[in-house]
């Protein structure tokens, strides 16, 4: 099923992100008795972002739970439910909460697979959101992937258009492993193409949400509409970059990345996390790796920089890549050579 | 009242638990097994008591301390000394070692390595068995250490108020690593925490296997008709230090001449002599045949393979 449904006319509507992912939970909840929600405000209030909206009425209490506000025990719960047989999609509100969660996570989750030699298992979704709102504040607004990045034993999504939400969250849910799911709070009222029909997207598979043949942008999550923005406007000039979204960073698609990279011998990758120690970093290791004879210029690293997130929204925006940084760096990598 | 075989069983497994302990820090100190090894040695009654009211379904998480769960759940103690020494044939394959050691086909989740974090896991299981309507149990062995941990009150509470099948059983042992309990908090009668929380909430002689039992029995019960958690404080003490490499020194020592005093396998074993009516020989009986399987295990273990790094470089790609 995986993409299949992709493209055939007739058969797909324009929806929300938010209701993507709403359709991913109810589609996996009616096809699988072991599935259930919990997470903060989820049931009666449908979720801070309205993802769970209409669940508890289908399907009752008992599988959309509203929890006290204790996220280390809750997702402690869902791991220890999840080793038992249930499948539970723990909802973190905002990532940055996800820091009352990490030995659960990092400690238990991550590694229990691993610790009882290949026997147990932890087929859990964390679902949860990050990035900049719009003057959310330093506790509120983290790009925080890098640190689950980091851990064996998780994997990890990071969905850009409604299409992907729900073809990955649908993955996850069956997953046997432990998948950590970043949502971005300014992609939930985005819309896009998706189908009736039902499809999966399988975990590793990037996609190419641009083609073209002068340079590859790599983007995920929120950077993908402005990286996409921005190719528009280098196309009005003649250029053509090519946009690849890993969609997964963990189990992350090398290949679509490298083919890329081939053709282009130009990158630029673009993250709305701080610049140090972050994704983009290792994917700029790997393609100097793996295709360093390839490359016609410096690998461009767009990120946010190195700071908390600042309340005051004109700071805020220079906090995180926008559209003119990325089309600069373009330029930049671009024109070392032209 | 007991039958002479439930005496017996329960002073098989306090004895096997206090074996595997002494046999296996003898294998520590010849080298053969590494890393932390947390004994528990003084706290065998509390394990063995608790898992006397259970059955096959039943869940648990352990503790970093966690052998006399295991065996007391019904482990293959030749499975757990592999473990110990590294060797394929463990539990985990000789990927998880000591604090480790899990054991699906008991019901034993796991050990853990972080003090408090098999309380939410625990939780977990419990809540599972509530949303498939199953008569299950789940018990928690945590400690005095992990009372101090937010998980400990926060999971509770979540088990308080979703009615959740759990049996949280403190073994308050006095010590935390090194920090006596009067030090880490004020009011050391630890089944108090519980009442706060609207649990039902006793503290029990943790030495006295019969006293563990019969208010395990009772906690199951209530957890079984849909009247639980309950918390069980059960309080004990270590025989030795924190690990096999810890003295112990800070240890009270008139506390623990008192513990040694009323020793839960000697106990358990005049048990079985007053109520049971066993005669010496067949104590020895009992004895010997922990003692041969023990040396069996041993062999076992020592023989097995280790996984070679082929093995294990392969498993691991998928990370």
């Amino acid at each position: 099923m995986t993409d299949t449904a992709r493209g055939k006319k007739g058969e797909s509507r324009k929806i929300k992100y938010r209701e993507a992912l709403n359709e991913a939970l109810r589609e996996e909840m009616q096809r699988d008795a072991g599935v259930f929600l919990m997470g903060e405000g989820i049931a009666e209030r449908g979720g801070s972002y309205k993802v769970t909206v209409g669940l508890l009425d289908e399907f009752g209490a008992e599988r959309v739970i509203d929890t006290p506000l204790a996220e280390a025990s809750f997702t402690g719960v869902g791991v220890g439910a999840a080793i038992t047989g249930m499948r539970p999609v723990v909802e973190i509100l905002f990532v940055d909460f996800s820091m009352l969660v990490m030995d659960q996570m990092v400690n238990q989750a991550a590694k229990y697979k691993f610790m009882t030699g290949g026997t147990g298992k932890v087929p859990m979704v964390l679902r949860t959101q990050g990035g900049i709102g719009n003057s959310l504040a330093a506790q509120h607004s983290q790009s925080l992937e890098a640190l689950f990045y980091h851990i064996p034993g998780l994997k990890l999504a990071a969905p850009s258009t409604p299409f992907d939400a729900k073809g990955l969250l649908k993955s996850a849910v069956r997953c046997d492993d432990p998948v950590v799911f970043m949502e971005h709070k300014l992609l939930y009222m985005t819309e896009g193409e998706v189908p009736e029909k039902e499809y999966l997207i399988e975990f590793g598979r990037g996609d190419i949400k641009r083609q073209g043949k002068d340079v590859t942008l790599i983007a995920w999550s929120n950077m993908v509409p402005r990286t996409l923005a921005a190719a528009e406007k280098l196309a009005e000039e003649g250029m053509e970059p090519e946009v690849i979204d890993p969609r997964t960073l963990v189990p992350l698609d090398k290949e679509i990345i490298l083919e890329s990279v081939r053709k282009t011998e130009h990158v630029v990758i673009v993250q709305e996390a701080v610049r140090r120690g972050g994704v983009a970093s290792d994917i700029a290791s790997i393609i100097q790796e793996e295709a360093f004879d390839y490359l016609d210029a410096p690998i461009e690293i767009v990120a946010g920089i190195n700071t908390p997130i600042p309340f005051n929204l004109t700071l805020e925006r220079v906090c995180v890549p926008q559209e003119e940084d990325i089309i600069e760096a373009v330029r930049r990598s671009i024109g070392i050579h032209s | 009242m007991y039958s002479k075989k439930f005496l017996a069983d329960l002073y098989k497994a306090l004895y096997k638990i206090r074996h595997f302990e002494t046999s296996c820090i003898r294998l520590y100190r010849q080298g053969l097994i590494r890393g932390y090894f947390h004994p528990y040695t003084g706290e065998e009654a509390i394990a063995v008591g608790v898992c006397a009211a259970l059955g096959d379904k039943d869940y648990i998480t352990s503790t970093h301390r966690g052998h006399g769960h295991c065996i007391a759940k019904g482990a293959e103690i030749k499975k757990m000394v592999a473990e110990l020494l590294g060797k394929k044939t463990g539990y985990c394959r000789g990927l998880g070692g000591s604090m480790h050691i899990a054991d699906f086909s008991a019901g034993n989740l796991g050990a853990n390595g972080v003090v408090g974090a098999g309380i939410p896991l625990g939780t977990g299981a419990a809540l599972g068995i509530s949303l498939r309507g199953e008569k299950g149990v789940s018990v928690v062995f945590t400690s005095d250490g992990a009372a101090n941990n937010g998980v400990f009150s926060e999971a509770l509470n979540l088990a308080a108020v979703w009615n959740l099948p759990l049996l949280l059983v403190v073994e308050n042992n006095q010590y935390a690593v090194s920090t006596p309990i009067s030090q880490a908090t004020r009011e050391t009668e630890l089944y108090k925490r519980g009442t706060g929380l609207g649990v039902e909430s006793f503290s029990v002689d943790g030495n006295d296997v019969l006293e563990v039992y019969e208010k395990a029995k009772e906690s199951v019960n209530k957890c079984r008709k849909g009247k639980g958690p309950v918390l069980m404080e059960a309080v004990t003490f270590r025989h030795g230090g924190h690990h096999v490499n810890d003295p112990g020194l800070y240890l009270s020592k008139d506390r623990l001449e008192y513990y040694k005093s009323k020793d839960p396998v000697s106990l358990g074993k005049k048990y079985l002599i007053d109520r049971g009516k066993a005669t010496e020989q067949e104590i020895k009986a009992i004895e010997s045949s922990v003692e041969h399987e023990m040396d069996e295990a041993v062999a076992f273990a020592k023989k097995s393979p280790e996984m070679t790094v082929d093995e294990f470089l392969k498993m691991v790609e998928v990370y």
